[in-house]
């Protein structure tokens, strides 16, 4: 590795460098899921990792969501520290009862006898014109649940340094990438580029409006805020990276800065993240805001195949800058 | 320990609200500074703290609105022990910030169609508002909040730039901006106050009007006018000017006033209080200067102990004093000491005025326009510059004859000026 400044490094070998970096740091680490050994992952994350680690450690296994992710549970039960890749969120709903109701619980019902230190990675969200089954953002029913963490990594800083985070944390920990990240570059990151797991940062600084977003979304919506600066609204954009637990002291300072909240989520709209974000805000912002808060969420509709139709579907930069301007009363 | 209340600032005050806390727990204060300003119909008010002490605790939040005599801060007297006082809460009479009707608060709690919701598409407010009944302006909550802490009656200010009218930050800012540039009224930028202005004229006129009829139903009064000659008085005053600048110089009206109040101090049951159906003179003199806003309404303002004032300290006494009443910081003390009122309409070329005395004081002088008349001295018929000065007066307490003798007693002051000095 080369760590000077200017060599870039794309989203996908970033988590695929991370991937390395714990396997090499600790024997106990290994990865399994569907096509992530002979063909390098669906997204091409794991390419190369099988020729490097061997088969017992790269490991192709049957598709069969619930079986794969509940071994996964019952290693890191057993010591282990499983990182076990679902191909999509999409997919992910057949290892549901393997992630709420034994992952989430164990802990909990054992007394704290029972750690289930798992990482369960999956891509998420639309773009690609994968169509409904493959292009939906669940990740939110994940942050439903107490138990779990929930994390979204939407820079290559992020995607290289946070999964050693994860892996530490002695509870499960769901890891989103979101599709439309994995081409997108970076100069090589430092470790210090990336701050606590648990912890939002502000991408962007600014007194008008307070963009709140993750994963896929964020790109969309530090782009609105520079469309937006060019026409005088300087939006601070804040980057949840963690959907639970939520980093609500830096939601809460920026909105009590701005008085404005506009929650861009690619989930639907209803029960949404978005939704959370926005009753959080009204519960403890009340009294600083200068606007309701709003979401630009995803049309609720099964993702449509379409690539206009997709775009329609899913939040826009320029529905974002025109709600962030309805906002502004502009 | 002191408890401190909201004060009255006269017989028609119920309640006071709290604009602005001028201390903080722990303060040290003196008598006579300032720790507060009360917001009364009759405009912002200065209030005094009476004891040297240190401030223990404020009962009520700015922006609170209380009843006369309510508890609203406790102060640790110089000597008293600090102790912990039982914390004295006072209930709010009428917040500004009235909640909203139920069928308003309905519609906006309702939620926005599921998918389509934005900003646009919310409930029209301004129509559920229109039913019968009156209601509070949109305001956001961040507006609402900086409106009460700053202690701006947002009830009452115009509609906003948000949806629907909603009153929001920026309008908020407009609005203290346009405030502060308050006197310079031509700007336009002070146009969203008009609203404003009418309501607290409303109050204005509303304590007025409960003030003159009090005034005429109970005080029957007399009325006498004097017609004095300024010639003695404007040469010395010519004099007088001639090597100042513009600034430092006096006007007549200084004399006029340092007159009527060394008049007074000869006919004390002109100055004083008319209570429990017996006359209290007063030991001091503390003139009433009769001062109209320019947003409308007046306020009288005392000139504390004007019997000693020389006319140069009347002088910068009655510019200090208007600028303040204009700008709404009088203090307390002036508001209530007045023992007797001067009206002068003379700015506005009225020749004399029957005026309204102002309860519980005895009388008025009023001060007609200083103007250029055919005078006869003698056998001659000469120009001669004169004022004619009314007088006003409660007959419970004295009769026409005091009151020529006082309005001669003027007269005879303002012939020789320089023993004003």
């Amino acid at each position: 590795m080369h760590n000077t400044v200017q060599e870039q490094l794309t989203y996908r070998e970033a988590m695929r460098e991370a991937i390395r970096e714990a396997m090499l740091h600790d024997a106990n680490v290994f990865l399994m899921g569907e096509d992530v050994g002979h063909y390098g992952g669906c997204y091409a994350v794991s390419k190369g990792l099988l020729q490097e680690f061997g088969e017992s450690r790269i490991i192709d296994t049957p598709l069969s969501e619930s079986g794969f992710v509940g071994a996964g549970i019952g290693a890191a039960m057993g010591g282990m520290r499983p990182i076990v890749e679902v191909m999509t969120v999409n997919f992910s709903l057949l290892a549901l009862d393997q992630i709420v109701n034994n992952a989430a619980t164990l802990r909990h019902m054992s007394g704290g006898q029972i750690s289930v230190p798992i990482v369960i990675r999956m891509a998420t969200g639309a773009g690609k014109q994968l169509a409904a089954q493959h292009s939906h953002s669940l990740e939110n029913w994940y942050a439903h649940v107490p138990g779990i963490k929930v994390i979204a990594p939407a820079t290559v800083a992020d995607a290289r340094y946070m999964l050693a985070m994860a892996l530490a944390d002695p509870d499960p920990v769901m890891l989103f990438e979101h599709v439309m990240l994995y081409n997108h570059k970076a100069p090589v990151p430092n470790p210090t580029d990336c701050p606590a797991m648990a912890q939002a940062v502000v991408r962007k600084q600014g007194p008008d409006i307070t963009l709140v977003s993750y994963g896929g979304s964020l790109l969309k919506a530090l782009e609105a805020a520079h469309a937006l600066a060019e026409q005088q609204i300087n939006a601070e954009v804040i980057d949840l990276r963690c959907l639970r637990p939520l980093d609500t002291e830096t939601l809460f300072a920026s909105v009590n800065k701005t008085h404005r909240l506009l929650v861009v989520d690619e989930g639907w709209r209803t029960g949404s993240l978005a939704g959370e974000i926005c009753a959080l805000v009204a519960e403890h912002c009340f009294w600083t805001l200068d606007a309701p808060p709003q979401r630009v969420c995803s049309q609720e509709v099964p993702i449509p195949y379409p690539k206009h139709l997709e775009e329609a579907a899913t939040p826009q930069v320029e529905q974002i800058v025109t709600t962030a301007k309805q906002i502004m009363y502009r | 320990m002191k408890t401190i209340t909201m004060p009255s600032f006269g017989a028609d005050m119920e309640q006071g609200k709290l604009t602005e806390w001028n201390v903080k727990p722990g303060d040290t204060v003196h008598k006579g500074e300032i720790i507060a300003t009360i917001e009364t119909m009759k405009g912002l008010i200065d209030m005094e703290v009476f004891d040297d002490g240190v401030i223990e605790q404020l009962l009520i939040e700015p922006g609170s609105e209380v009843p006369v005599g309510e508890p609203i801060a406790t102060l640790r007297r110089l000597g008293d022990v600090a102790v912990e006082a039982p914390p004295v809460k006072a209930p709010l009479v009428e917040k500004s910030a009235t909640p909203l009707q139920t069928d308003q608060a309905a519609h906006i709690s309702s939620p926005p169609p599921e998918t389509t919701a934005t900003i646009a598409s919310q409930p029209d407010l301004a129509l559920s508002a229109n039913q019968g009944h009156q209601t509070s302006p949109l305001i956001s909550p961040a507006a609402r909040y900086q409106a009460e802490l700053q202690g701006i009656n947002w009830g009452a200010l115009p509609a906003g730039s948000g949806p629907n009218g909603a009153i929001v930050l920026a309008d908020l800012e407009r609005y203290i901006q346009a405030d502060q540039q308050q006197l310079n009224v031509t700007t336009p930028t002070a146009a969203p106050r008009s609203i404003e202005q009418d309501v607290n004229t409303l109050k204005m006129r509303q304590a007025i009007a409960a003030v003159v009829s009090q005034s005429k139903r109970e005080i029957p009064h007399y009325y006498l006018s004097h017609d004095i000659s300024l010639t003695h008085a404007l040469q010395w005053l010519k004099k007088y000017n001639e090597d100042r600048q513009p600034e430092s110089r006096i006007l007549i009206n200084a004399l006029i006033y340092c007159a009527i109040a060394k008049a007074l101090q000869k006919f004390p049951a002109f100055n004083g209080f008319y209570q429990n159906n017996q006359f209290q003179p007063a030991e001091q003199v503390h003139l009433g200067n009769a001062i109209n806003l320019r947003q409308g309404g007046l306020m009288v303002a005392a000139i504390h102990n004007a019997e000693a004032l020389s006319p140069v300290s009347m002088m910068d006494k009655l510019k200090d004093q208007v600028i303040r009443a204009r700008e709404g910081h009088l203090k307390m003390s002036e508001m209530q000491d007045a023992t007797i009122t001067i009206s002068n309409l003379g700015d506005r070329g009225s020749d004399s005025i029957l005026g309204v005395i102002f309860p519980p004081q005895v009388a008025l002088l009023g001060i007609g326009r200083v103007r250029e008349v055919a005078w006869v001295e003698g056998q001659h018929i000469k120009p001669v510059t004169i004022v004619s000065i009314s007088l006003a007066a409660d007959h419970r307490v004295t009769d026409g004859h005091d009151g020529a003798r006082l309005l001669n007693k003027i007269n005879k002051l303002l012939q020789k000026p320089e023993q004003l000095v």
